[in-house]
């Protein structure tokens, strides 16, 4: 806040107080011209619109109140922020609060995670209370992308299935957890063609058992072995160190049906899995991959 | 504050007077004097207050029988339990019990006021203390005139350290019914109980000390709202303690063997001012009806007392209605009254049949949002549901889970589960079908939850099937 608006913000609340103090003290009394008559309520001598106020007295006990709030706000703006910039004696602030909040949530969930500590991520994945813990840690973190099962969707990769693009061991999916993933398929119409695109194409169905034109098989052969084999391996099996994905499972992460195959091939795929290390302690991690591990494990 | 405090306010001057807009309190010195209506009050009051103590105590299945189970939002009510979802019934059971203060307000005006309602009990129990330890109305103004002396001191310590007490209890009380008492009580007496327990058992105890000992009359002038719109609900037929103007005018003083009659116009009041000196909120009865009152009857049992000895018929000051005063009928039967009691009791009859048809049981179903539908490889379309079945009943049950549509979905997760009394279980389920089946891209299905012990125990809840548009 520049010194401008912080005096600005200090003199409407110094004004703001002080009137409300006026307000308070001015009106303790009136003076009537009027005497009542006998038997009748006194009036203030307010008139409007020829309504007259009666004389009904504020209880001393609540203006004992506004008296009393005012004295709190005055301490309030001493201890805590509020006087334009000044800090406040307490030293108090938002993120400071957050942040013990956040220590306070530790220490008493580190406890927790203690128990854990030590044990392998396959020790951990057939623990209970970690499974329990896990699968809440993946609703929080991980479901809003591969769902609440663990199943996966379009662009995202099904993790309760033995299919591992970069691997299924302990040590690949805490990595992948970790430091996140960038799968990065080039596009290929303009190297092979729109011919080419529908060659390859009969040729993964026909590695697959699907239903293919088996005279352009050959043709598709040709094409995969000189652009694709490289990162896919020769018999399309896959490279999990690069994140290519097995062709020949049947298993496919952008849609099965021909049209979304060839739109793979023709404009390529960017996939992206966003790092947790800075989200996510190592002990949740842990268990995170200690409960993905023990989906695949399941099914 | 009575006419006195008034006159206070005013300067003597004849052409100007300055009115003070805040109020100084007068201290209400309210006399004791024993007659039919406090003794009502005390007979009426005794069972309320043990209600509220010792209800707590009662325990039904190993549990207690009242227990309003705060971090686990389970609320015991003998032997029903009710969960947050249940709060409509909260509300309507708070709609009747107004709609009741209504009709019993029409008629016979605030008896709740004067009677039943929690701050005349304690502050009349308060009164009594004050009473006991420093006596009758007059001992206790000179007793606050007199200097500081050790009469003094040990008059209005006992008086604070008895409302301390009562106001302990109260507060222990009431925490009790969030806290399981037995167990509280252990913790209290070997001070082992949680800080925050404590805390709220000594907030109410402050709030019991200061409402019933210090604000009294205040609450119901200043922070009552039902003090405020009972003028609404009044009508000429409604039961008001009422001074009778016409026979007690002109008021005045008299000696014992006058006859007032004969000798002189007064009425029958003999301005003895008793009935302003027994009141708790401090109002002259004589000035008609007043926000103030809360239709205790004091100033009856007072002024009934003061006829006797006089030799005059009673009932100068008495319960009665505007009619009655001036001479005509007064209907109990009238279309007000009997609008109220049926609609009370159309109210309390679908209360009584919503609670004893209410279904232990509760589905919800939250669709997995973010993916709306995943393709299989075998080219079937799969849809996500988080189910969570609240198992509301006080035993546990095996559950049935089915899902009812259009079309023959293929279920995928475990079809009978098993939740424990009280328990609400997560349950992952997907539904599987082939696209080519859906016309529209979606489909309106109904999941269903049935106990498999018992057939009357079932919930159902909508939610939809997402598919592919177009393919």
């Amino acid at each position: 806040m520049s010194t401008f608006w912080s005096v600005w913000v200090i003199v409407i609340f110094v004004g703001t107080v002080a009137g409300v103090c006026w307000v308070l003290f001015a009106n303790r009394k009136i003076e009537v011209k009027e005497q009542p008559k006998d038997g009748e309520v006194p009036k203030t001598g307010h008139v409007y619109d020829g309504i007259e106020e009666y004389d009904n007295p504020l209880p001393g006990w609540w203006f004992n109140m506004f008296v009393g709030s005012v004295i709190f706000s005055a301490v309030y703006v001493v201890l805590y922020p509020g006087l334009g910039n000044f800090p406040g004696l307490l030293g108090w602030t938002s993120s400071g609060q957050w942040q013990e909040q956040e220590q306070r949530a530790d220490d008493r969930f580190d406890a927790i995670y203690a128990t854990f500590e030590g044990q392998s991520i396959e020790e951990l994945s057939v623990n209970p209370r970690a499974f329990k813990m896990g699968r809440r840690l993946f609703g929080n973190n991980c479901a809003v992308c591969h769902g609440s099962d663990g199943g996966g969707g379009y662009g995202f990769p099904n993790l309760s299935d033995d299919d591992w693009l970069y691997g299924g061991t302990q040590e690949a999916i805490t990595a992948s957890i970790t430091l996140g993933r960038r799968g990065a398929m080039p596009g290929w119409l303009a190297a092979i063609g729109e011919d080419g695109v529908n060659q390859v194409t009969e040729y993964l169905f026909k590695l697959g058992d699907r239903d293919h034109d088996e005279s352009m098989v050959d043709a598709g052969e040709k094409v995969f072995n000189s652009f694709c084999a490289g990162c896919h391996g020769a018999d399309a099996g896959g490279n999990e160190a690069l994140g290519a994905p097995n062709l020949a499972d049947n298993i496919w992460l952008y849609g099965s049906s021909p049209e979304m195959i060839k739109t793979s091939i023709r404009t390529g795929r960017q996939g992206l899995m966003p790092a947790q290390e800075n989200m996510l302690r190592e002990s949740k991690i842990r268990l995170l991959a200690s409960y993905v591990y023990s989906l695949s494990r399941q099914q | 504050m009575g006419s006195e405090g008034k006159q206070d306010r005013r300067a003597p001057d004849e052409s100007s007077h300055v009115l003070y807009l805040y109020e100084t309190r007068n201290k209400i010195y309210a006399k004791r004097f024993v007659g039919f209506f406090r003794k009502l009050k005390k007979r009426s009051s005794i069972p309320l207050l043990l209600g509220y103590l010792l209800t707590p105590w009662l325990q039904i299945d190993g549990r207690q029988a009242i227990w309003f189970d705060l971090p686990e939002r389970q609320f015991h009510i003998f032997w029903m339990t009710f969960w947050p979802q249940d709060f409509m019934l909260l509300a309507w059971l708070l709609i009747i019990c107004a709609f009741a203060l209504f009709a019993v307000t029409v008629l016979v005006g605030r008896i709740w006021c004067g009677f039943t309602c929690p701050q005349t009990v304690w502050t009349m129990m308060f009164m009594g203390v004050e009473h006991f330890f420093e006596g009758g109305r007059n001992k206790r103004i000179k007793l606050d005139l007199a200097p500081w002396n050790f009469n003094k001191i040990w008059r209005k310590g006992g008086k604070h350290g008895g409302w301390l007490l009562i106001a302990f209890i109260t507060g222990f009380t009431f925490v009790g019914y969030f806290n399981p008492i037995r167990q509280l009580s252990v913790e209290f007496l070997t001070f082992s109980a949680q800080p925050a327990t404590v805390f709220w058992a000594f907030l109410f105890a402050a709030m019991t000390y200061m409402n019933a000992g210090y604000l009294r009359e205040q609450v119901c002038k200043y922070m009552c709202p039902y003090a405020r719109f009972q003028s609404v609900m009044f009508d000429p037929d409604t039961l008001i303690v009422s001074y009778d103007e016409a026979r007690g005018e002109q008021r005045g003083a008299r000696r014992r063997d006058d006859d007032r009659r004969a000798a002189s116009d007064l009425g029958d009041c003999v301005d003895c001012g008793l009935c302003v000196q027994v009141c708790p909120v401090g109002i002259d009865i004589r000035d008609g009806l007043q926000s103030e009152c809360i239709s205790c009857g004091l100033c009856i049992d007072a002024c009934n007392a003061i006829m006797d000895k006089v030799a005059l018929p009673g009932k100068l000051i008495s319960f009665t209605t505007e009619n009655k005063l001036e001479n005509s009928k007064t209907r109990i039967l009238r279309p007000r009254l009997v609008g109220y009691a049926a609609g009370l009791v159309v109210m309390i009859s679908l209360f009584l049949y919503v609670l004893v048809v209410r279904v232990p049981l509760e589905l919800d179903v939250v669709r997995d949002r973010s993916l709306l539908y995943r393709e299989t490889s075998r080219g079937l379309v799969e849809n996500i549901f988080t189910l969570r079945i609240s198992n509301m009943d006080n035993r546990d049950h095996d559950f049935q889970i089915r899902v009812e549509g259009d079309y023959e979905f293929k279920f995928i997760g475990d079809q009978l589960v098993s939740v424990e009394a009280g328990e609400v279980l997560t349950h992952l389920v997907r539904l599987a079908l082939d696209p080519g089946f859906l016309e529209t891209g979606n489909a309106d299905i109904t999941f269903v939850v049935q106990a498999s012990d018992d057939d009357k125990i079932i919930d159902s809840e909508h939610s939809r099937f997402i598919g592919p548009f177009s393919r």
